[in-house]
């Protein structure tokens, strides 16, 4: 797989009346997790969001491959998979049906079994069926996640993904994201979780003041 | 002098410019709606009926009109800057400008329906005009009611430039549609603003009074967008030290 | 973008299927609104007959209104929004498929009921079917300029009435002529095919323009 960088470079966002972060410079490249750590409110979500192409930042510039995200529009968005906090899952759709329409407007060519399969993994074998709103926060969260295995996408930009899952799926999760480096992937994610996921190809950023 | 525009689209810069600005306007515009009302009402003919010397008041009526409709213009037009090129300070004139559109829109109301009162013999008539303004009243008031009702200023600003925009590439086919009812008796488009068979005193009180009213708009709105940039800008520096918010201390 | 749109589509009518309250509660809506004129103006047939065109529309212009919550407000909730952001085919395309869902779901369904309501009015049965065409081809602009003002409100308190004020006067060109043709039609006019055709070109015009200040405000709500 060739070379993937995003690159951030001088960004500045106000939200309100707080200046969040400014003069905001980095970049992270294929086989490299990025932390992004900051105590609450510190801006962890507003610069994922900026990542992301949700929020555009008050200055500076995000650009993948060398170029700006606004140039890019859809191929930046194909190359890219975004997990907020809200789980994007909807509760009068069963997981099938939640994944398989996420599948198939991303444009990807996983059938159903690949989605089951999917699903097993994530531990959530027998509630294929089942209507989201009737699973718990962590079921649903692991839906969501389930999203992972079916990406192609090369840059995942997770906020605190680990959020609401038990041990078991903490280790999933930690294994897909591990597998995802080994690939070539690139991987942005905030988290309060401590996790052996830290490698040498990992770097951390500290929003705010560092403790 | 050479004059870099985009030096004056920083808040910190425009603040002073525009206090400086404020009392000639609200002097030019004392001095043309002053002449203005002394022109349209001691100047014009009188109508020997005693009711209808009250049709004088066509002439602020009409003035305010357009002003109504001009302000929603720049307010636009401010907005479109703000959206294209992220200047903060667009999107704050945009914000200046709707109260004062807003109140002109009022006046034509009032002063219309006086006259209506004074023509007709009653106070509304839902005269298309008339009908007209009130729609862009609601207008006005929607831009200011969602600009309120977001309490971040960013996404405030931004949503109420859209609206602002669809807004006004929808007023013609309202207006049109009031006015036209009937599609296929559509004759009537140019009975409107004959300015010809217009008495020229009138004429020329109208006039006068729009330029004054022109005047005043800018004035206040100045004033008012010195008051929006001291309370949005109030974490800065450079606004903590200014006079009138007590700093320098 | 074909099978994107008919997935968002599918989806959306899926969900309302399985929430069916939402749907039935605008149509009844509209039925109510309607019912209470006789009651409020005495339902002497001359007078129902006089303001059945006006009254038709007007309720369908408020239950079209109050329909509007639900094209945005739960996939913005749940952050199914957010994620159609990110899909990596035009914005435009999703929004058309979400507002065409919702005429699906509302504009038509008032259509179809509006001939029970024409029985109400004393209609006769040419006017009816003037009424419903008018309708057809009216209601899908109010879910396309309704969108505009569902985009720009989500998340916030108050949403319902303040749509109402940023919608309403938008209406107006659809309101004049809509009721127009019905009212012509049962004045016996023979020739109406000049407010269809503006009401044809309002569709058009609406279909081209709104799903860009759609798409705009959806992203200006969602940062």
């Amino acid at each position: 797989m060739p070379d993937l960088t995003l690159e951030f470079s001088n960004l500045e966002v106000q939200r309100g009346d707080r200046l969040l972060f400014s003069r905001l410079s980095g970049a992270v490249s294929s086989h490299e997790l990025l932390f992004v750590k900051g105590e609450n409110g510190s801006g962890k979500s507003t610069l994922l969001r900026c990542l992301a192409g949700l929020y555009a930042p008050d200055e500076g510039t995000v650009c993948w491959q060398g170029q700006e995200l606004g140039r890019l529009g859809e191929e930046y968005r194909r190359n890219l998979l975004y997990l907020g906090h809200l789980n994007g899952i909807k509760a009068n759709l069963t997981a099938l049906e939640n994944l398989r329409f996420l599948c198939t407007v991303e444009g990807s060519v996983h059938g159903n079994r690949d989605i089951q399969n999917a699903l097993h993994k994530m531990g959530l074998a027998g509630f294929e069926d089942v209507p989201a709103r009737m699973l718990s926060q962590g079921q649903k969260r692991r839906i969501a996640l389930s999203r992972l295995m079916l990406s192609t996408a090369a840059l995942w930009v997770l906020d605190e993904p680990f959020t609401a899952l038990d041990v078991h799926a903490v280790e999933m999760l930690q294994s897909v994201i591990s597998a995802h480096l080994e690939n070539g992937g690139i991987v942005v994610i905030t988290t309060h979780q401590e996790t052996p996921l830290t490698t040498d190809s990992s770097r951390t950023l500290w929003l705010g003041r560092q403790p | 002098m050479n004059l870099n525009w985009f030096t004056y689209s920083a808040p910190i810069n425009f603040y002073p410019l525009a206090g400086r600005m404020i009392t000639p306007f609200a002097l030019l515009a004392v001095l043309l709606i002053g002449i203005g009302l002394y022109w349209g009402f001691f100047q014009t003919p009188d109508i020997l009926s005693e009711q209808k010397q009250y049709y004088r008041i066509i002439f602020p009526h009409v003035a305010a009109a357009w002003m109504s409709m001009w302000l929603y213009i720049v307010m636009v037009g401010w907005a479109l800057l703000g959206l294209v090129f992220n200047t903060r300070l667009s999107f704050m004139m945009a914000a200046a400008t709707a109260p004062t559109g807003a109140l002109f829109t009022f006046i034509a109301l009032v002063t219309g329906a006086v006259w209506g009162k004074t023509s007709w013999g009653t106070w509304w008539d839902w005269d298309p005009r008339l009908t007209s303004e009130l729609i862009l009243l609601f207008l006005y008031a929607g831009y200011m009611a969602l600009q309120s009702a977001i309490e971040d200023t960013r996404r405030s600003d931004r949503a109420s430039a859209i609206l602002a925009i669809v807004g006004l590439v929808c007023v013609p086919v309202i207006f049109w549609s009031i006015n036209c009812p009937d599609p296929n008796q559509c004759a009537s488009l140019h009975q409107q603003s004959s300015l010809e068979h217009v008495e020229s005193n009138i004429l020329i009180a109208m006039l006068l009074t729009a330029l004054g009213f022109w005047m005043y708009s800018f004035a206040v709105i100045f004033m008012r967008v010195r008051r929006i940039i001291l309370e949005r800008e109030r974490q800065t520096s450079w606004v903590a030290e200014l006079p009138e918010v007590g700093g320098g201390l | 973008m074909i099978r994107v749109f008919y997935a968002v589509l599918l989806r959306d009518v899926t969900l309302a299927m399985r929430y069916r309250t939402d749907v039935l509660t605008a149509l009844f809506f509209f039925l109510i609104v309607v019912s209470l004129f006789p009651l409020a103006i005495g339902a002497e047939k001359a007078t129902l007959r006089l303001i059945a065109p006006g009254v038709i529309w007007v309720a369908a212009l408020l239950a079209s209104l109050l329909a509007l919550e639900r094209l945005f407000a739960d996939d913005y909730a749940d952050g199914s929004l957010e994620q159609m952001l990110l899909i990596p085919q035009p914005l435009v395309i999703i929004v058309l498929a979400k507002i065409s869902a919702h005429w699906l779901l509302t504009g038509l369904p008032l259509t179809l009921i509006a001939p029970l309501i024409g029985l109400q009015y004393h209609l006769l049965p040419n006017e009816q079917w003037t009424m419903m065409l008018a309708l057809v081809l009216g209601t899908p602009v109010l879910s396309l300029i309704g969108a505009i003002g569902a985009a720009l409100t989500l998340g916030l308190r108050g949403g319902g009435v303040l749509v109402a004020l940023l919608i309403l006067p938008l209406y107006i060109p659809v309101l004049v002529y809509g009721a127009g043709a019905v009212a012509k039609a049962m004045a016996g006019v023979a020739d109406i095919s000049a407010y269809f055709e503006l009401l044809g070109a309002f569709l058009i015009l609406a279909l081209v323009l709104s799903p860009w200040a759609t798409a705009a405000a959806l992203k200006v709500s969602s940062e």
